[in-house]
């Protein structure tokens, strides 16, 4: 759980999701304008460089998420340091997190993995041991039965 | 994006990473309140570490001990074991949200080329 996971299935090839998740006009458009609008959105989408993403939330605050990519093979795999910063100033302490994406060619068109690790050094240490998602489980549903996952 | 006191979440986070921490807190987790003695017993480690334990659950505020006659019991205190989730929760939320609206603009894009692609076709 300290590893967030999500799986999409797109009815789009897995070349053109790539573009949309690697190039700014697309990023424009996907990231909001739900939340607020896109203020800015940088790519150099190859091994080594960087991207940017800055963007106003509804109730104002302005964040921003940056890194560099360590992987671009398009259009199968994606990877990425993270780290995200409101206001100028830091979250999770300044620390760096990874964003890998794969995808993987399907009949109807894309199956997308996201993975978002190193959420916080504690958090992933935790998510790298045994049990750890069945003894949250457990207490998730002891105490959030509305809630539980 | 999700802001919590940094500080309290670490110490909760921090807490859990040790499993025999979160096996004592599993057993509170079905028994509401459990005395030392009880949840050492199938522990495989001596009392002073179960104790040592104990005191980082209780920093963490994630446990409450108080003294009935000889015995303490332990009781779970669930408050930043929530707000841990919660916090995860809308983490998750966030980029369900934003995979959802990525799909959506890449299936747009993917209907685009495939009519244009049928116009070109004869």
């Amino acid at each position: 759980m300290t590893s967030l996971t999500l799986v999409r299935r797109i009815a789009a090839r897995p070349t053109i999701v790539f573009d949309a998740l690697t190039q700014p006009e697309g990023i424009t458009v996907w990231w909001g304008p739900d939340d607020g609008p896109v203020l800015l959105a940088e790519t150099d989408a190859r091994v080594g460089g960087q991207f940017r993403v800055r963007f106003r939330m509804l109730d104002g605050s302005e964040h921003e998420c940056a890194g560099q990519y360590t992987e671009v093979d398009k259009p199968r795999r994606l990877a990425m340091s993270w780290r995200w910063d409101t206001g100028g100033e830091p979250e999770e302490a300044g620390e760096e997190s990874r964003v890998e994406i794969d995808l993987r060619p399907i009949d109807t068109g894309t199956e997308l993995t996201f993975t978002h690790s190193r959420l916080r050094t504690e958090a992933s240490r935790a998510s790298h041991e045994q049990g750890w998602t069945g003894a949250l489980d457990k207490l998730v549903r002891h105490f959030a039965p509305d809630q539980g996952s | 994006m999700a802001k919590y006191p940094a500080s309290q979440l670490d110490r909760t986070f921090a807490a859990l990473v040790d499993p025999t921490r979160r096996a004592i807190l599993a057993r509170l987790g079905q028994q509401e309140s459990v005395s030392i003695g009880e949840l050492a017993r199938p522990l495989p480690i001596k009392l002073p570490a179960v104790m040592k334990h104990l005191d980082v659950l209780s920093t963490a505020g994630l446990i409450t001990r108080s003294k009935q006659g000889r015995t303490v019991a332990v009781r779970l205190a669930p408050e930043p074991m929530q707000e841990a989730m919660t916090w995860l929760q809308r983490y998750e939320r966030f980029w369900s949200s934003r995979l959802d609206r990525l799909a959506a603009y890449a299936e747009a894009e993917e209907a685009k080329i495939a009519s244009a692609d049928q116009e070109n076709s004869p």
